[in-house]
């Protein structure tokens, strides 16, 4: 078995009497999709923004590629490889979609602090970020502002920002929400395909997606893991059907 | 309606032209008048880096005008008193010469600029305006309270500064050296916005935590626009304190801060020229409002308002109907 490229071991953090992570233990493998599912406010997102940087653990420690994670910023997480989408979409409204994708292609390759070419000319910028957009079906809305893009372009923008990091992990807050049944069977295919790119660590609602391109589940109650196992171990787990899934399942 | 590139050209193309007719009808004042449209219009270029692509709302931007006004002030006036500037550790005199002060100028409103830019930039929104308002405010006084230089009476400059191969004494040819100050400054802030510098920029004002996820630092680029905006608004000081042969504390008080960023707004926040189209409207209305009455600046402000409310493109966003910026 392959080391996991994220470690995440008895993470805890409270806000104030509640305990939003309660010694959480995770793992992010090569090659698969991991996803954290739960009902709201078990802490997932808590726990994306402890991975990310956005919010300091009380106790535990994170392990991101070898590297103790604990001390960095966002930003030195994020070169890293550490590829986060967001909950809400969240990109820059008036840059045109491929400006966005150039944005983050730029931040990867440090070249930030040129003052003089313009940036459309630059074919390192353009000539990845035009790949990545091809690659979640965006070709052909490059010069469309973002604002501008359809919810569902949009998600899938997110994506093409996402894969132009060259990210080591990624980490998916809900990338289905918002779209149609139709906009979620694309996007699995697109989120199935780029599990060959970097690991994923999926949070998702959508359970028809869940149970289509996870390898592995683990179930976050209350800031507890209180299962982790393959979809049909999930499945049939009663704690989990008791505490989440309940009569769905 | 008209492209912003046309409505540019046309603006630029009537800031020669204004001088240069006037000049040949021996109306040298307006002259003079275009050339503050200049002057001024290169001190919003300055601002709007920080303001138009950065979103960062500076009230505090007199402190580099005024510096760079004083960096000129003070060099001129140890060359007309021949007291050397400095005997230790190096031996320096003053000078006259343009082509020390300016870049005395610009590093020393940029080394201001580094140092409220690294403090005031770790707020944001109203904090921000308020802090910077302050550091401006600290330079006021202590320019006020500085006997050696004038004190509250400012300090004169007897012969305006001198450029090697041109009268700058003559009206039309002070005007061409601050017409292409401003041409230059123009130009280059509509480079640097389409660098991947401006790219970034422009990113981090829409979204700073998006662009802080794809691993590039907000806080270090808005840092540098803050320099650079405070630069080219000091070097507009300096052509300013030349312009009218003295230097004096109100270059540096807070109703300077607000007319320069009145420039950036009246001409459309953001736009690569619309300092100069703000500028020039601020100056007709002055000129022309201003002798009938000395309650102009109410109908300055009631322009104001209705630029942000009903057009937050400015005077070029209006001729070139987009909203849009960037």
């Amino acid at each position: 078995m392959a080391d996991p490229i994220l470690e995440i071991r008895g993470l805890t953090k409270r806000f104030g009497a509640l305990t939003v992570s309660d010694a959480i233990d995770l793992d992010l493998k090569p090659g698969e999709i991991h996803a954290l599912i739960g009902p709201n406010g078990a802490g997932k997102s808590t726990l994306i923004k402890q991975i990310c940087g956005d919010v300091q653990p009380d106790a535990g420690t994170i392990r991101f590629a070898g590297h103790d994670l604990s001390g960095e910023t966002v930003a030195e997480r994020a070169r890293r490889g550490l590829a986060r989408t967001f909950q809400v979409s969240s990109v820059a409204p008036d840059l045109t979609a491929l400006e966005n994708v150039m944005l983050v292609v730029q931040g990867a390759s440090h070249g930030t602090f040129h003052f003089f070419r313009p940036a459309l000319a630059d074919a390192a910028l353009t000539g990845p970020a035009r790949e990545h957009m091809a690659r979640v079906g965006l070709k052909g809305r490059e010069a469309v502002p973002a604002s501008i893009l359809s919810h569902g372009e949009r998600r899938r923008l997110e994506l093409a920002m996402a894969l132009a990091m060259q990210p080591r992990a990624f980490l998916l807050d809900e990338p289905m929400a918002g779209l149609g049944p139709e906009g979620s069977v694309e996007l699995t295919a697109i989120l199935s395909d780029l599990r060959h790119e970097a690991p994923i660590l999926l949070i998702e609602h959508d359970m028809d997606a869940v149970f289509a391109l996870a390898d592995r589940i683990s179930v976050l109650v209350y800031g507890r893991i209180i299962a982790t196992g393959s979809v049909d171990e999930i499945r049939n787990n009663p704690d989990v059907q008791s505490a989440y899934l309940g009569e769905d399942a | 309606m008209f492209r912003e590139w046309m409505v540019n050209l046309a603006l630029v193309a009537l800031l020669l032209a204004v001088p240069l007719a006037a000049n040949a009808m021996g109306e040298p004042f307006i002259v003079t008048l275009a050339t503050k449209v200049a002057i001024f219009a290169l001190a919003g270029v300055g601002l709007n880096i920080a303001l138009g692509y950065g979103g960062l709302v500076s009230f505090g931007h007199a402190a580099f005008f005024g510096i760079g006004g004083y960096a000129a002030g003070i060099l001129a006036s140890h060359a007309q008193n021949y007291e050397p500037l400095m005997t230790w550790p190096l031996a320096l005199d003053g000078t006259q010469q343009m082509l020390i002060i300016w870049p005395v100028a610009i590093i020393a409103s940029g080394l201001a600029a580094l140092v409220i830019g690294v403090l005031s930039l770790r707020t944001s929104g109203v904090y921000f305006i308020m802090i910077t308002l302050a550091f401006a405010q600290m330079v006021f006084y202590f320019a006020i309270s500085w006997p050696a230089y004038g004190g509250e009476d400012g300090l004169p400059i007897y012969v305006r500064d001198r450029f090697p191969g041109l009268n700058t004494l003559d009206p039309l040819q002070f005007f061409a050296i601050c017409f292409l100050w401003f041409l230059a400054a123009a130009l280059f802030s509509a480079m640097l916005s389409r660098s991947r510098f401006g790219l970034a920029l422009h990113g981090a004002r829409q979204n700073a935590e998006r662009v802080r996820s794809v691993g590039i630092d907000p806080y270090r680029l808005r840092l540098a626009a803050f320099v650079i905006s405070g630069m080219i608004t000091g070097l507009a000081g300096a052509l300013y304190a030349d312009l009218n042969r003295f230097v004096s504390p109100s270059m540096l008080s807070w109703q300077t801060s607000g007319e320069i960023m009145i420039f950036v707004i009246l001409g459309g926040v953001g736009r690569h020229f619309g300092p100069l189209a703000g500028a020039a409207l601020f100056i007709l209305l002055e000129h022309n409002l201003g002798g009938v009455s000395e309650y102009w600046k109410f109908l300055l402000g009631l322009l104001l308002l209705l630029v942000v409310l009903f057009a937050q493109g400015g005077l070029i966003g209006v001729l070139t109907r987009r909203s849009r910026h960037g």
